[in-house]
């Protein structure tokens, strides 16, 4: 993965140019630059109320900046035409923090339905395709029937992953994606998006709390605060910056014990 | 980053087939493309003598790998050209044909044995009610004994949501019948000289009839579909079992309010929609009959009995007793999901509006000779 990073023709799936966000007179973000790299993981991490998943919400066209460009497979989203608009919608996945599976459908259903909101698939090929995508996140053909009320936290995550790469994105973008799930099904979970991001390599932007999915999936990290993306890149890279936050976040005694961790693992390897 | 290149077959004389472009799901949804491709996919499916090259192909999916694997019978064809980028889909759909997946169940019940369930529904429904009952009036024993612990607030507080703030609407729509009902009755009346008659018509059937149940129909379509989503919503953001959890009960703070605010609030409302369906029936019985409004007031004391306002007033009570309680029986029964949360929503307002229904012929029975002279 580090060639990739390295590999000068980088290709930009993602540019955030002179952002600007503001609720009421609270600024949130202000000139704010990210670019995101093809088949990158990235992630953002920042303390609480600095806006990590409203800027997630943003390159999702969910919420609209006060200021400045969001540019997505070269097209700023808010200036784009109907069409092109359904093209990113098309080529995008999102996994909701909460999953936010439709509670009236099936799980089989709730995987069917990008794929049926296309309109041209044959229903015989999206049942053979949703059946791989439950066997690619890891869930049995026999939960296909189950109602979303009945699943755990867990299996609520994998099936919310299938449907978000029911139509294979180019980019997915995942709201804490182990929040709520015990540490060994944040392991699997973890695993698991790597090997997909592996098979399929998509580009994939996280909003994460948790250290240890931070530094297991992460190949760069960009840390929000002051209102702007203060460092970028490589965990190394981040935690040389000197910021408050940064020190207080990587290089606090569970950012450390995480450290520890990745070290014996022999991290970049 | 458009991609616009459409998946192709190419078939040659040797029976070479050629799969070029794009055979992503995004390539699929332009206009026919997908049409095409299953029809030409269906022909060369019946075919076994095929050699396939997949080499042209810019991008695939799993779903566009899906479509190709499918055509050639769920297996690899004897004769398969492949990009290694490409193998690891193959091998994916490879593995799933491994899945075993489960058949759809069918419903082992008879329609004889589904009416059965119907009932066995009907009687889970009255069980759970009349239990809802029994904690009301438990309820209410406690807060007769205790009236410092009875949630004054809370009653305080659904008194002027669900009757105050129905002023408005049940005035609209008492007057608006009274108009109605005033013209018709008039109409006819005046065909036989009986113009007199339209106080007893009037005071009558708005006293004891059309201001109660207009008033309760319109307070189940208001009150009762909100105590039902709100306390839906509760359950589905397990708000109701935090309370449990406080020690809270359930019955004495969230149901006792709303079935007693109800109880006092809807004979205020009878009283106040009688007092405007009147007030319109009497304004166009001036307007059309020339009948004037302080006959109108005088006349009515002597053609309708007292007893039919207390009628009328112990109609409110008991509809705004039963609108609270159906209304936060359904609301209790539905489970944490969207479609539950709106079918329990319409289930309580059609229920309390049959309810009322029934409890009026209840009461015409009842009643039936008291309040005539």
């Amino acid at each position: 993965m580090a060639q990739l990073i390295k590999s000068p023709a980088r290709e930009i799936v993602i540019k955030v140019q002179n952002l600007r966000t503001q609720f009421g007179r609270t600024i949130i973000h202000n000139h704010l630059n990210l670019d995101i790299y093809k088949g990158e993981i990235i992630s953002i991490v920042g303390g609480s109320g600095t806006g990590k998943t409203v800027l997630l919400r943003q390159m999702l066209r969910l919420e609209q900046p006060q200021k400045g460009s969001v540019t997505i497979f070269g097209v700023d989203i808010n200036q784009a035409r109907a069409d092109q608009v359904a093209y990113f919608r098309s080529r995008s996945g999102m996994l909701f923090q909460h999953g936010a599976l439709y509670s009236a459908l099936s799980v089989f259903d709730n995987v069917a339905q990008p794929m049926r909101e296309l309109k041209v698939l044959p229903e015989t090929l999206i049942k053979d395709a949703v059946y791989l995508k439950l066997d690619m996140a890891g869930i049995g053909p026999e939960h296909a029937d189950k109602m979303p009320s009945s699943l755990s936290g867990g299996m609520v995550k994998r099936v919310a992953l299938a449907r978000a790469l029911a139509l294979e994105p180019d980019v997915l973008f995942l709201d804490e994606p182990t929040a709520g799930l015990d540490p060994h099904s944040s392991e699997t979970f973890v695993s698991l998006i790597q090997s997909l991001h592996r098979e399929l390599g998509f580009t994939v932007v996280m909003v994460t709390h948790d250290l240890d999915t931070l530094f297991a999936l992460s190949s760069r990290i960009a840390v929000l605060a002051d209102r702007q993306v203060i460092a970028i890149g490589t965990i190394d890279e981040v935690i040389q910056y000197q910021h408050p936050f940064i020190k207080d976040f990587f290089l606090g005694a569970r950012g450390r014990r995480a450290l520890t961790v990745l070290d014996k693992d022999d991290y970049g390897k | 980053m458009y991609n616009t290149e459409t998946p192709q077959l190419q078939e040659e004389k040797t029976g070479l087939i050629t799969a070029a472009g794009c055979w992503q799901v995004h390539a699929f949804v332009d206009g026919n493309v997908m049409r095409d491709i299953e029809q030409q996919l269906v022909r060369l499916g019946a075919r076994s003598d095929l050699q396939w090259n997949l080499s042209d192909i810019r991008s695939i999916d799993h779903i566009g790998a899906q479509l190709l694997w499918n055509c050639w019978g769920r297996q690899r064809p004897a004769q398969l050209i492949l990009l290694r980028s490409q193998e690891a889909f193959f091998n994916r759909l490879e593995q799933a044909n491994q899945l075993s997946i489960p058949k759809p169940a069918r419903s082992r019940l008879n329609s004889i044995m589904q009416l059965g369930t119907v009932m066995l529904g009907f009687f889970a429904h009255l069980f759970a009610f009349t239990q809802l009952l029994g904690q009301l009036i438990l309820d209410l024993a406690h807060v007769l004994r205790h009236p410092t612990k009875a949630p004054w607030k809370e009653i305080s507080a659904n008194v002027y949501q669900m009757g105050f703030r129905a002023l408005g609407i049940t005035a609209l729509v008492g007057i608006l019948i009274g108009v109605v009902l005033s013209y018709l009755s008039a109409q006819q009346l005046r065909t036989f000289g009986g113009d007199i008659y339209i106080v007893n018509i009037l005071g009558m059937s708005i006293i004891r009839e059309l201001g109660p149940m207009l008033a309760a129909i319109l307070v189940a379509g208001r009150s009762g579909s909100a105590i039902t989503a709100q306390l839906g919503v509760m359950r589905v953001t397990e708000e109701l079992d935090a309370m449990l959890v406080m020690g809270i009960p359930h019955g004495l703070r969230l149901i006792f309010p709303k079935v007693i605010a109800l109880a006092i609030a809807m004979p205020l409302i009878v009283i106040w929609t009688d007092a405007m369906a009147l007030l319109g029936g009497m304004a166009s019985a001036d307007f059309i009959l020339g009948m004037s409004p302080r006959f109108f007031i005088q006349k009515l004391p002597d053609v309708v009995a007292l007893s039919n306002y207390y009628i009328g007033l112990a109609k409110g009570v008991t509809f705004g007793a039963a609108i609270g309680l159906v209304a936060c029986h359904f609301g209790l029964l539905i489970k944490p999901n969207t479609e539950s949360l709106g079918q329990g929503t319409t289930t309580s307002v059609v229920s309390a509006i049959t309810v009322v229904i029934i409890l009026d012929a209840v009461f015409a029975i009842m009643f039936s000779r008291v309040g005539y002279f």
